[in-house]
């Protein structure tokens, strides 16, 4: 049982003052398994992936994270155990290259000094040689050879989100959160990011937990799904199971009424149908300001 | 190199040749005709003007460390100064007479004296640094700032090892492996081996900076500086890299104390460790361009010379008179250079010399194509 469970999250509750954003939500993620958490925005999504990352510190729960209870640790401990992310607004750092972005997210696996650093000699200049053929790797993974040497402050958002998936894969992750990858992009590099995400899935055999509010994507690359409302958990199973779903119906038909997005006149013919068209609402009324204004993702 | 294509400069043909320091032709040409320069200046200047180029490259060294802790860690420290003074009281009390009047243990191997300077120094900016993980942005540094009055309270008080205010003490005479620096000697003046030694130093400086900035330490510090949360999740350890931006930046601070009053040869402790220091540093850097080494150094040249050129201003505007009692005066006139200078730089240049040294690169890149 342990031994092909990557990650389990066991009753977190974290709660800031006045409201609970994660209440009571438990799943378990497998060794090659891409997981996905859907649910309205504000259900309580980027939280449960920066309690994941250490970047809050959760009032109740349990977290193991191969086989080590990570709960309580430091973001820089929980990144050199194996875990990376992408955050929902591109947390890149602006100013530098996209190659040292990407140097960057091998930092744990560089393990000389300061000392040897000054002198650029042995250690340092032999890992530092390995890191750069190995994010040359990642760059020809990701298609990123026309943007090397820019800074990622000057690129356009989709080679951003790429840029980032970059510095996460960089990591060599042994799970990897991906917190709304396709989110404002266009459709052709929506494409573009799917076949990334089923590369990572296939050539690098890294599970991971997908976030996202394109529906299409969720049910076309998930093996399992789980929905959030108001931080609880609503339901978890297959996509086909999900979108049957009373309570999943139930909770999207709430949101679509209070965004107002839905054409609705009253009995809708399917469920995937129904979810189809909240989140299309969903994305475009609130998805948008929420680029811009949420701080909770990442600030 | 037989290992970079000619004529198309950014075609590497090995990791070894794209990530090596000097990557470009250009890079090694120029760093060469500096160090000649640099190195043959002594047999060209006049010793007045020495001691001046000399005093701008110990300096450099300085604001080169607080490049590191500020321009490149994004850490805004006002402490400067106290590191600065720290290192000069320590070259001062190891290199100091052991019969004289203050406290002195006459070591004056300057192999000895000069790095423990900076590790005095580095070892009181690690006991600093828990401060900046707890502090961020201005609060930094204001309690930074405390420590420049705590420092000259010391300064002034401990009389045994400063000499007290208005009384001071001597700097220890350099020598390596023996050899006397800091006297006039039958081939070189001391002005002239002081310079080189400061040349030396400068350059053994500013390759370790460059070296820490392209390695996995500068990036971590940049990352702290840009995004710190993110830098947290990419596995940079914060407290620890804000401790070794604390630590390395002292260290430089304490060199360039030791060394900074050896031309004069003494030292007391009125106003040269104050807040007014630790601005100028800051000044300096901004003026020079935060986040590049060449930035610090060509800061630190600027400012240096600074009053060297306004002195001549009385001589072309008579009614700027050179005397301080007067007004207006060439050291009123200097401070609002000072202060006009920063607010330029801050608003229409903030990469400061560096990014228009830059601009005019780009613009003879495209001659006659500039746009
Ligand atoms: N740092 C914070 N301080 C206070 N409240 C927060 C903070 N972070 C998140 N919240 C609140 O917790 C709730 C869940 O937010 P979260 O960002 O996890 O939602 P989400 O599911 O990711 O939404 P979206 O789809 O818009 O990204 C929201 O009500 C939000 O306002
Ligand atoms: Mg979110």
């Amino acid at each position: 049982m342990t031994s092909d469970v990557i990650l389990s999250f066991e009753d977190v509750r974290l709660a800031f003052a006045g409201v609970v954003a994660i209440d009571g939500v438990s799943f378990t993620v497998g060794r090659d398994e891409l997981f996905a958490i859907i649910g309205p925005n504000g259900a309580g999504k980027t939280s449960i992936f920066n309690v994941l990352s250490g970047v809050y510190r959760p009032q109740r729960g349990r977290v193991v994270f191969d086989g080590k209870d990570i709960l309580g640790r430091r973001p820089h401990q929980i990144a050199a155990a194996g875990l990376a992310r992408t955050f929902q607004n591109v947390e890149l750092f602006a100013n530098l290259t996209v190659l040292d972005n990407l140097m960057l997210g091998l930092h744990t696996h560089l393990t000389y000094g300061t000392f040897s650093a000054i002198a650029w000699f042995g250690r340092a200049r032999r890992q530092e040689l390995a890191a750069r053929a190995e994010v040359e790797r990642i760059v020809d993974f990701l298609e990123l050879e026309q943007w090397r040497r820019m800074p990622v402050g000057l690129l356009p958002y989709g080679v951003q989100k790429r840029v980032e998936l970059g510095r996460a894969l960089a990591m060599r992750p042994k799970l990897l959160l991906l917190d709304e990858p396709v989110a404002g992009m266009n459709l052709e590099e929506t494409e573009d990011m799917a076949r990334f995400i089923l590369d990572i899935r296939e050539e690098l055999k890294i599970p991971m937990i997908l976030v996202e509010h394109d529906m299409g994507l969720v049910m076309d690359l998930a093996d399992r799904v789980m929905v959030v409302d108001f931080g609880r958990p609503v339901a978890t199973g297959k996509p086909a199971e999900i979108q049957r779903h009373p309570e999943v119906l139930r909770a999207y038909l709430g949101e679509a009424a209070r965004t107002g997005e839905t054409s609705g006149t009253g009995e809708p013919s399917g469920t995937g149908e129904v979810i189809q068209t909240a989140t299309v609402g969903n994305t475009a009324t609130v998805g948008e300001g929420a680029r811009g204004t949420d701080s909770g993702g990442g600030a | 190199m037989s290992t970079m294509v000619r004529g198309r400069p950014l075609l590497y043909t090995s990791y070894e040749a794209e990530m090596a320091l000097l990557n470009t032709r250009t890079k090694r040409v120029w760093l060469g005709v500096l160090l000649i320069i640099g190195a043959a200046l002594p047999f060209l200047l006049t010793d007045a003007t020495l001691q001046t180029f000399a005093r701008a490259m110990i300096t450099a060294v300085g604001v080169i460390g607080l490049g590191l802790l500020t321009g490149y860690a994004g850490q805004v420290s006002l402490g400067h100064a106290f590191f600065i003074g720290l290192g000069a009281y320590t070259a001062a009390v190891l290199g100091g007479d052991p019969e004289g009047r203050r406290l002195g243990f006459g070591i004056t191997e300057l192999l000895i004296w000069l790095p423990a300077a900076g590790l005095v120094a580095a070892l009181a900016g690690l006991l600093v640094a828990p401060l900046a993980v707890r502090l961020r942005g201005l609060y930094l540094a204001i309690v930074t700032l405390g420590l420049v009055f705590v420092g000259g309270h010391i300064f002034n008080e401990w009389r045994d090892a400063t000499g007290g205010p208005g009384i001071g003490r001597s700097m220890p005479a350099p020598t390596l492996f023996g050899y006397e620096l800091g006297v006039n000697g039958e081939l070189f003046t001391r002005d002239q081996k002081l310079y080189w030694l400061m040349f030396a130093v400068l350059v053994v400086f500013a390759l370790a900076a460059r070296n820490i900035a392209r390695s996995r330490v500068g990036r971590a510090f940049t990352a702290i500086r840009d995004r710190d949360v993110a830098a947290g999740v990419m596995g940079v350890n914060l407290a620890r890299y804000k401790a070794t931006a604390f630590a390395i930046s002292s260290f430089y601070a304490g060199c360039c104390g030791a060394l900074l009053y050896v031309v004069p040869g003494f030292l007391a402790p009125n106003g040269v460790f104050n807040l007014e220091v630790s601005v100028l540093f800051i000044a300096m850097l901004l003026i020079g361009g935060v986040g590049t080494i060449s930035g610090a150094i060509l800061g630190a040249f600027f400012i240096t010379f600074l009053p060297t050129a306004t002195r001549l201003i009385p001589d072309a505007f008579p009614f700027i008179s050179a005397s301080p009692t007067e007004f207006p005066n060439v050291f009123i006139l200097e401070q609002v250079l000072y202060g006009a200078l920063v607010i330029i730089f801050l608003i229409f240049e903030p990469r400061g010399l560096f990014g228009i040294w830059l601009r005019l690169r780009n613009y003879w890149k495209t001659w006659p194509f500039s746009y």
